[in-house]
């Protein structure tokens, strides 16, 4: 077996460390690590926290790791903050509101920037995933910003998906009302001190009851949650809630691995191969050249970008 | 393919001026590095562990209140005793010349003192700063 | 309630006025300006020129008036630095209480008029020496404190009767009181002579210092509990200092400074006023603690909105009635910020020119920084300089012959409406988020600074604005020709064996009584200064006091923004 994969079946920060960064930076190596690593997977239970920025994700996420440790489960972290469209950079500041927990054994956090990738996680968040799953965590919490259609990513990923809001956000619930019915298995109204918090419950209500068709044919019907992460409260409700969507999804499905439902499988090896496709044929379009000769060309005014395209592809 | 650099900044310790770490932070981010920033209040423990977990290329600390001495040499101490030395340290702040020589001595590889532009922080990391390898 | 200009002048001067400009207009063709564009260090933009047509508006009774008349633009006292001057006051800390000690009597021995302390990292967290999280950082930027044993030599020899002591302390501001108090009253002092200030402004510590204990909510009630008792038993102590200093180092503008620190106060002031105490009973004693930054003119239209601004709103939106509760008292200290490492004997200068802005501003008390705060505490030598600064200007340069001499100035009076207006805009909004508190929790005034901050660095990388020393006439190679003041890294041992001592030799079954007892004040609606001061005279330490508070409230952690 690969060095690496086994250091990270034993738990080897380090290890861990190495691997999900070479997932992010695209080492071809790592596909050996993961096709060892994979057998191990299956047993980690994915909570996805997503929202607004500044509704208290973070908050909520060190809160959920205190309690998650107390019952003595192992949780690893994912926290996802965006890349700069401008610089290609970011700041990855999650953990800020995490670093009690640093130095826990049973907790282990990673900051990643989604790189471009829309949607609101990484292109290599599964695979981070998968890695945690196999180092033996209990819980993986993946912590990500989202807004209306973004979410759509990390309900792929996580067996629940927790969606977090705060009162008086007004118009903002009715602009992330689109596809946040179709992915919060949970809601949280975080700062339900606020003005505004009925208000909010309320609302809320109201889109999951318009969603009545799902549950009536016996699908999951979301929870809200009040709560104020900051005081510690609430988080035992929420932990009750994920626990019984946890029971829901093995009762409806029978397991929570996360390759055993065909549509997700099928959803997952799509992504991959249109990754792999992408990456053949760009490194062979630019190491030819002939990728920036056809952008000069349709820049020229020389050739439309359709015939360019077919071009491309007669090679 | 290219691996992206990863830098850390911290404030190790009791002292809370973060202007200067925060705006290197977003300089950082400007120039296209991913910054894992830990916030005030960290012990030489949590940031070494931190690093580790973020696997960062460099940690950048930061000290305005005199304790530099402690904290700076209690970090490349910990790296070295989890075999993580092959993190870059370097710091700025309040830092006498008499200090930055122990500090340099005792391994942290550049001090920027009060007066260091953006772009000369930022291209010392390009200069100076690599991506790990196994 | 007329313009303090007959408006027939604007008629009369439009010809010359004409004439001037198209005069202008040809020399500046051939012979450009320096910039596109003065600006202050804030980026406050500045005109050519001031006229009266800039303060045309202006009223004399309602804008102006009189030193020591309502609304207090020329000052908060009728005679000013003519009935006495401002209190020298140079903060001062470094290593255990007797360095300290050693340090105030050198000052006052020097002729500074005030005491004013500075603590170290541990202290000002309200950790005790012994902590883990204390290491290395014993009497590094400050004194130690951990006992009152340790204030009671703080202030050994001292007339703490005659001279009033500031305190530059926040989460424990209450516990540091406390002692002092204790202090006082084991030396036979009464509670009606002791004066003073403690800083104990913890909103701006959320904002901007980042010392922080406990949850912002928790804090005010303590920081009201210091409030009321003061009020009741020290009357002459001044309990908060309400701070725009660090928010203005944080990297604020000044408008920025001006305004969150006003909001600040009107928190505070909402907070005592719900307690329950009246407000021209606590709000003569609310002071205020500004920052001298470089640019000369513009601090000084800052000092005097300040006083504008805050005596309109004690009147119209407090309805505060004695006319002690209208005047802003404040202290100065010059800007930290603004000092360089580099060539550090310009500092000097910096700090005159600071120390005289402030001074034509009106503070009450002021603090000129040393040319060596860039590189470590100050020396004697580099404090005594600092305070000379401030004696040469009171006693040489005449400018405490007459109040507010700048006064009618068409710059100073329209650059002083100018900073009135923008920071009115900024407390309004303030007070749209719902008050300070709100507007904290939401992130924007430390998200404002952060930019504000942010903004001046690309400017200075930019030579858009010049720090000498820094980005022009630099020094290659320069060798720092100061010596630099080293605290002994021995002296934390030597501290912790202090604790051990006093903990074996004071009798722990009543400190634990009195832990108790200030755990049941938290929780309950129970004032905490009565039973702090119990506490520790007893000699428990200032972290086993502050580590209730933590249990009774819960921590507060920093939430990063940047």
């Amino acid at each position: 077996m690969n060095e690496l994969a086994k250091k990270v079946l034993a738990g080897d920060v380090r290890s861990v460390a190495r691997v999900i960064r070479n997932i992010d930076d695209g080492i071809p190596s790592v596909k050996d690590v993961l096709i060892d690593l994979y057998p191990h997977t299956g047993r980690a239970y994915v909570i996805g926290i997503t929202g607004a920025p500044g509704v208290g994700k973070s908050t909520l996420v060190d809160q959920m790791i205190a309690h998650l440790r107390k019952k003595n489960k192992t949780v690893g972290v994912l926290a996802v903050d965006p890349t700069s469209p401008f610089s290609g950079g970011a700041i990855l500041g999650d953990r800020i509101r995490m670093q009690r927990h640093s130095l826990d054994e049973g907790v282990y956090i990673r900051s990643m920037a989604t790189r471009g990738h829309f949607g609101g996680l990484t292109q290599s968040t599964r695979t981070a995933i998968d890695v945690l799953d196999a180092m033996g965590k209990d819980y993986i919490l993946v912590e990500t910003v989202g807004v209306g259609q973004d979410e759509v990513d990390i309900v792929k990923n996580a067996h629940t998906t927790v969606i977090v809001v705060i009162p008086g956000m007004g118009d903002d619930i009715q602009a992330i009302k689109a596809g946040i019915l179709e992915v919060g298995d949970i809601f949280v109204i975080n700062k339900s001190d606020r003005e505004g918090s009925d208000k909010t419950l309320g609302d809320l209500k109201l889109m999951i009851a318009m969603d009545q068709k799902k549950h009536d044919e016996g699908g999951w019907k979301p929870e809200i949650i009040k709560a104020q992460a900051v005081f510690d409260k609430g988080i035992d409700d929420l932990l009750v809630e994920i626990d019984n969507h946890r029971d829901f999804i093995i009762k409806a499905k029978g397991d929570i691995h996360p390759r055993r439902q065909p549509k997700k499988v099928r959803e997952e090896l799509i992504e991959m191969i249109k990754i792999q496709i992408m990456t053949q044929i760009m490194n062979k379009l630019t190491r030819t050249g002939k990728f920036e000769k056809a952008v000069a060309m349709i820049v020229k005014g020389e050739i439309d970008p359709y015939t360019a395209c077919e071009d491309l592809f007669s090679d | 393919m290219k691996r992206k650099l990863r830098l850390m900044v911290a404030k190790p310790g009791l002292d809370g001026h973060d202007r200067g770490a925060r705006i290197i932070a977003r300089a950082y981010r400007d120039a296209g590095y991913e910054v894992v920033y830990t916030g005030l209040h960290q012990t030489p423990e949590e940031i070494v562990e931190a690093a580790i977990q973020e696997d960062v290329d460099m940690i950048g600390l930061s000290s305005l209140a005199g304790a530099h001495k402690y904290l700076f040499l209690r970090v490349i101490e910990l790296l070295k005793e989890k075999d993580a030395d092959d993190i870059v340290v370097c710091g700025g702040g309040i830092i006498p010349d008499e200090d930055i020589m122990i500090l340099k001595q005792a391994g942290v590889k550049e001090i920027f003192t009060p007066g260091t532009t953006l772009d000369e922080i930022v291209k010392w990391v390009e200069d100076n700063i690599h991506p790990r390898i196994d | 309630m007329a313009s303090i200009f007959n408006p027939k002048v604007f008629d009369d001067i439009k010809d010359s006025c004409l004439k001037w400009k198209n005069k202008l207009d040809k020399i500046l063709s051939s012979r450009p300006e320096r910039l596109d564009r003065f600006s202050t260090v804030s980026d406050q933009k500045v005109k050519r020129l001031y006229t009266p047509e800039d303060i045309k508006n202006l009223d004399f009774e309602k804008d102006i008036n009189f030193p020591g008349e309502f609304p207090f633009t020329r000052g908060v006292q009728p005679t000013m630095y003519r009935g006495r001057l401002w209190t020298m006051r140079m903060f001062a800390g470094l290593g255990t209480a007797q360095d300290t000690n050693e340090r105030f009597h050198l000052l006052v021995k020097e002729g500074q008029t005030g005491l004013s302390t500075a603590f170290d990292m541990p202290t000002l967290m309200g950790y005790d020496t012994d902590s883990p999280k204390a290491r290395g950082e014993c009497g590094k930027c400050g004194v130690a404190i951990d006992t009152l044993l340790d204030m009671e030599e703080l202030f050994h020899g001292l007339p703490i009767d005659k001279i009033t002591t500031s305190m530059t302390i926040n989460p424990p501001a209450s516990i540091i009181w406390a002692m002092y108090i204790a202090m006082a009253e084991k030396r036979g002092i009464d509670h009606k002579t002791i004066g003073g200030t403690i800083q104990n402004d913890m909103l701006k510590e959320f904002i901007a210092q980042k010392t922080f204990m406990c949850p912002p909510k928790a804090s005010v009630r303590i920081i009201t509990d210091t409030v009321e008792f003061g009020t009741k038993e020290i009357p002459r102590w001044n309990p908060i200092s309400i701070s725009g200093y660090h928010i203005r180092e944080a990297g604020s503008t000044a408008v920025q400074e001006l305004a969150f620190t006003l909001a600040d106060g009107i928190a505070y002031t909402e907070a005592a006023i719900q307690r329950g105490i009246d407000v021209d009973d606590f709000a003569p004693r609310l002071s205020y603690f500004f920052n001298s930054h470089v640019d000369f003119f513009e601090e000084i239209a800052k000092f005097r909105a300040a006083r504008r601004i805050w005596a309109n709103i004690m009147k119209n939106r407090f309805k505060a009635k004695n006319p002690r509760s209208l005047w802003l008292r404040f202290h100065t200290q010059t800007a930290g910020c603004s000092l360089t490492a580099q060539q550090p004997y310009n500092n000097i200068v910096r700090t005159t020119l600071q120390a005289l802005a402030a001074i034509l501003g009106g503070t009450q008390s002021l603090h000129t920084n040393s040319l060596d705060e860039v590189l470590s505490i100050p020396t004697e030598e580099a404090a005594m300089i600092a305070l000379r600064t401030q004696q040469i200007i009171a006693e040489e340069s005449g400018v405490t012959n007459t109040i507010d001499p700048l006064g009618g100035s068409y710059f100073i009076e329209s650059f002083t409406n100018k900073m009135e207006e923008e920071a009115l805009e900024i407390i309004h909004k303030i007070d749209d988020m719902g008050g300070m508190l709100a507007a904290i929790e939401k992130n924007y005034p430390q998200q404002a600074i952060a930019d504000s901050a942010y903004h001046f660095q690309k400017q200075l990388d930019a030579n858009q604005k010049i720090m000498v020393g820094i980005n022009k006439y630099i020094i290659d190679n320069e060798e720092i020709p100061v010596e630099v003041l080293e605290i002994d890294d021995a002296i934390e041992k030597l501290q912790i064996e202090k604790i051990n001592r006093i903990k074996t030799e004071r009798n722990n079954k009543r400190v634990k009584e009195c832990l108790e007892q200030v755990g049941d004040a938290c929780a309950g609606n129970k004032n905490v200064m009565e039973d702090l001061i119990l506490a520790v005279k007893e000699y428990t330490t200032l972290q086993e006091l502050c580590d209730v508070y933590r249990d009774a409230f819960g921590e507060y952690r920093d939430p990063g923004i940047y």
